[in-house]
């Protein structure tokens, strides 16, 4: 049985890994693929992450606005290299003209990357930047170093002279997005990693679930905490969850990154205090755009394209620019 | 003398094989203790409260994970049904404005139905169990993600919610409802288990299936059976998901169904089938929940935990291989 | 007299191979009837088909003289046939008295046992407990899983199982293949105590000792069909060797004769 046994597992691993990346074609599907039409690739980190279904929607949006097929395909977790690659290969076989990608590691897709311009495709890189930044023609982004910055600046000037000590709940480990962040807040809140101030970090993966359970066990250890850091919205609604165990969530400022609607819903009810709100929908319809006038005309767009973030808050403090949850919500997506 | 001494060892150990249950509780006792001593913040009732209620989503799928190895199966799709159940529970009541009892006893008929549809596939055409379970795996973890369409539902109904509330018992222990029903449910597997044909039925099938079916064991319904029960109940971890993080998320357990192997492998059942109990599961789902907590409160990193957790699990099988190694 | 088991004319085929080929059976009351048969000759089958393991394409099998239909183990059972398998069917990691019991569990009686299905083990574990006493097999505790009982220990659970369910017949296929000379000698002793309760038991065995150590009859099997249906008390130990192996053939008349070594060639 043990052989056996083992070659079962084997095959059932290698098919769970041939099924690769899941795709999904969006356009008016029932029309033949006529010549005219430009197709526009599009290869996000996985299709689950409402933040990549905001993203996706906006671009066939944009893409049936302007009369191009958008092929959508994704990796199937976050950090899953492989499932990326073999979605580049995949639309540079189905004759994508320009592919968009947020790319799952900065380096981990480089070959896959230079392999479709050398053939001609345009590779924009939509959220993420790509290392180094000039492996693809132009990037379409908001810099998550300086919305980690803008959480860290906030929550600093929100705890008005309070002795910071803080827990920061990052994504998943090795993730350039959590490490980004993370280092932006620390500048933010003018900190350095291994500073006493700072109680404990543990890495959630985004997880409400685990967010909430690091945060208790963190807790446990020392409740005498002012400030949380998360990476991402559902992160912020798990310490909330674990510090309104506690009975102490009024007393602890947390921050967070996203802009999601319920991210801002949760700014609004005063779970979270601030968060900075990226703008995906804008990323995409840019990016759709430039691939539109380069289908077109052949002119690249190059460069990093800043969409910008800004801080969502009901509680203003002064030298900081934001916006309020009403301007929030009608921005927010997902 | 020497015979004695031998005497006593072989009636010793096979006391512990015949309970399997004394070398993870003895794990468990050590690992409290450890972090007793280390930390001064382990040892208190509102984290050792705090531990359960952390395991017990993962304790409720172990406990239908448990029933599936008994047979000699595994199931690799059990945390997808209870995360899609969660979707469906929390969807119908917000946006149809299902009483929450009805979109509860909903999403666990649902639940149920595609445990005795992998049960059927399972039998009806005696594939491995690995197989049709990754098949599930992917299949509900897709249509969760068609049905959510990216978005996670937040809780409100009281219903839905009702496993997070907390009672104190004394005045200070913290006890919530879903720990109550966790307990209540490993005990009824537990008596359905040691003490009525139905569990003898299922051991037997996991132990040989071919002399279960010579001895005139309907192998087939049994197998049915147990894969139904466990659909049952993971669609009240879904429930427990629910009491204790009010949010149903496509992306929450995405490790759920190593996380209850996990836990039912140190709880010291054996994947060939045939042995273990469930009382060994809770166990081992409290082990790791103590050990993520404690190593928390020790300051060590995420990353070193799940090294712990790991040499946990081998060191598990390994005890299962030796002892029966010992036996022939 | 009406023979307790009887089969006519059983055929079954697996692809192009056939098991089977028209073998008959007969087993008389209160009798040791010994299936002997090369490898391959298709005994297994026999047996299986009269166990209700497997079922024939084509025959009938018959039951104090009524014609029977078995779809599985379990209906043979009802017609009070036990069958003690060469790899016994045991749960080996389940105690004694469970797997005495196993398929045919007994409940508590009242509210414990229809509502909760409660079973009653300490019942099940005391019959379990007398029906060894019985047959004389000496195992000290009934909680003890099988996987810790010697070779000759199990088979003496698996034969005291069929003994205490079988009201009709007991099969036992090669009850001595895998056991020691003490241990065998110990089996065929239960065999024959089987017998003294006016149990008939059919005995398959590649052991010629053994079988003429304990048979009241020896049935012959070859290329699936029975050729031969000797007693030991007639019969040497060579003959039926002779017959098995096709060395020798029984008339019509009961008379055993040489084959020929030349009759294939020159047909």
């Amino acid at each position: 049985m043990g052989r056996r046994g083992l070659a079962i597992i084997a095959a059932g691993l290698l098919a769970f890994a041939a099924s690769g990346c899941t795709s999904q074609k969006t356009g008016s599907g029932d029309q033949p693929a006529d010549g005219g039409r430009i197709k526009v690739g599009l290869v996000t980190k996985t299709d689950s992450n409402p933040y990549f279904v905001a993203l996706r929607d906006s671009a066939k949006a944009e893409a049936d606005r302007l009369g191009a097929e958008l092929i959508a395909l994704a990796g199937k977790f976050d950090g899953d290299n492989e499932g990326q690659v073999a979605a580049i290969e995949n639309l540079v076989q189905q004759g994508a003209k320009t592919i968009m990608i947020t790319p799952s590691n900065s380096t981990g897709i480089l070959g896959a990357i230079k392999n479709a311009r050398d053939r001609g495709v345009l590779v924009i890189a939509l959220d993420t930047e790509t290392e180094p930044k000039d492996a693809v023609d132009a990037t379409f982004a908001s810099d998550n170093t300086e919305a980690g910055r803008m959480q860290g600046t906030y929550v600093k000037a929100a705890l008005a002279g309070k002795a910071p000590k803080v827990i920061m709940l990052d994504g998943t480990p090795g993730s350039t997005v959590s490490e980004q962040r993370h280092n932006g807040f620390l500048q933010g809140m003018g900190l350095k990693d291994g500073d006493p101030a700072i109680l404990g970090v543990e890495a959630t993966n985004g997880e409400q679930n685990k967010a909430q359970t690091a945060t208790e066990n963190l807790l446990q250890r020392d409740a005498s905490i002012t400030a949380v850091y998360t990476l991402n919205e559902p992160a912020a609604r798990g310490a909330y969850g674990a510090l309104q165990a506690k009975g102490i969530a009024g007393q602890v400022v947390i921050g967070s990154i996203d802009g999601s609607c319920q991210g801002v819903t949760d700014v609004k009810d005063g779970k979270v205090v601030a968060t900075v709100m990226q703008f995906p929908k804008k990323m995409a319809a840019q990016g759709v755009q430039a691939a539109v006038e380069f289908g077109k005309s052949g002119k690249k767009p190059s460069g990093f394209v800043n969409t910008g973030v800004t801080v969502i808050t009901d509680k203003p403090v002064a030298g900081i620019q934001s916006q309020d949850t009403a301007w929030g919500l009608q921005n927010c997506w997902g | 003398m020497s015979t004695i001494h031998e005497r006593g060892f072989k009636e010793r150990s096979e006391f512990i094989l015949r309970t399997p249950a004394i070398g993870p509780a003895i794990a468990l006792a050590v690992a409290v203790v450890v972090f007793s001593v280390t930390t001064d913040t382990f040892l208190n009732v509102d984290n050792l409260s705090l531990v359960v209620q952390q395991s017990l989503v993962i304790g409720t799928l172990a406990l239908g994970q448990t029933l599936v190895i008994l047979t000699g199966g595994i199931d690799l799709a059990n945390a997808a049904i209870a995360v899609f159940a969660t979707l469906l529970m929390a969807r119908l009541t917000l946006e149809s404005g299902m009483p929450g009892i009805v979109a509860l006893l909903l999403g666990i008929v649902v639940a149920a139905a595609i445990g005795a549809v992998t049960g059927g596939i399972v039998t009806g055409f005696r594939l491995p169990p690995f197989i049709v379970t990754l098949g599930m795996l992917t299949i509900v973890t897709a249509v969760s993600r068609i049905y959510a369409s990216g978005q996670s539902f937040p809780v409100t109904d009281d219903t839905l919610g009702f496993l997070g509330q907390k009672q104190y018992l004394f005045g200070q222990i913290e006890v919530t409802f879903g720990m109550v029903l966790m307990l209540v449910m490993y005990l009824g597997v537990w008596y359905a288990l040691t003490r009525t044909a139905w569990g003898k039925h299922v051991y037997a099938v996991g132990n040989d299936p071919e002399a279960a079916r010579l001895s005139g064991i309907h192998v087939r319904r049994s197998l049915l059976g147990v894969y139904l029960v466990a659909g049952v109940i993971y669609g009240i971890a879904a429930w427990q998901a629910l009491g204790r993080v009010p949010n149903a998320d496509p992306n929450a357990f995405q490790l759920g169904n190593l996380d209850s192997i996990t836990a039912v492998v140190i709880g010291g059942t054996s994947l060939f089938g045939g042995r273990g109990s469930v009382i060994g599961t809770l166990i081992g789902a409290l082990i790791v929940a103590v050990l993520r907590s404690g190593l928390t409160q020790a300051g060590i990193d995420n990353l070193y935990q799940d090294v712990a957790t790991g040499v946990l699990v081998i060191a598990a099988v390994a005890v299962d291989r030796f002892s029966r190694g010992r036996q022939r | 007299m009406t023979p307790v088991l009887a089969a006519k004319g059983l055929v079954k085929r697996y692809g192009r191979v056939t098991a089977m080929d028209g073998a008959d059976f007969d087993l008389r009351p209160g009798e040791v009837l010994a299936v002997v048969g090369d490898n391959g000759a298709g005994k297994s089958t026999l047996i299986k088909t009269l166990s209700g393991a497997v079922i024939p394409d084509e025959g009938e099998i018959h039951v104090n003289g009524e014609r029977v239909h078995f779809h599985g183990p379990l209906d043979a059972r009802r017609h009070g046939i036990e069958t003690v398998y060469q790899d016994l069917a045991l749960a080996q990691a389940q105690d004694i008295a469970t797997n005495m019991f196993l398929g045919r569990e007994k409940r508590r009686p009242g509210v414990l046992g229809a509502v909760f299905r409660l079973l009653d083990s300490k019942g099940m574990r005391a019959e379990a407990r007398s029906v060894l006493d019985d047959l004389g097999i000496n195992i000290k505790s009934m909680t003890q899983p099988v996987e810790t009982l010697s070779g000759g220990q199990r088979q003496a659970v698996a034969v005291a199982r069929a003994a205490a369910f079988g009201t009709r017949v007991v099969i036992m296929d090669e009850p001595t293949a895998a056991l020691g000379v003490a241990e065998s000698a110990k089996v065929l002793e239960l065999i024959g105590r089987i017998r003294d309760r006016g149990l008939p038991v059919v005995l398959i065995s590649h052991n010629m000792p053994h079988v003429f150590e304990i048979a009241d009859r020896v049935h012959v099997h070859r290329l699936g069909r029975r050729v031969a249906v000797v007693s030991p008390g007639t019969h040497s130990m060579n003959e039926v060797v002779g017959l098995l192996t096709g060395a020798l053939r029984m008339g019509e008349d009961g008379t055993i004769e040489e084959v020929g070594v030349t009759t294939g060639l020159n047909r």
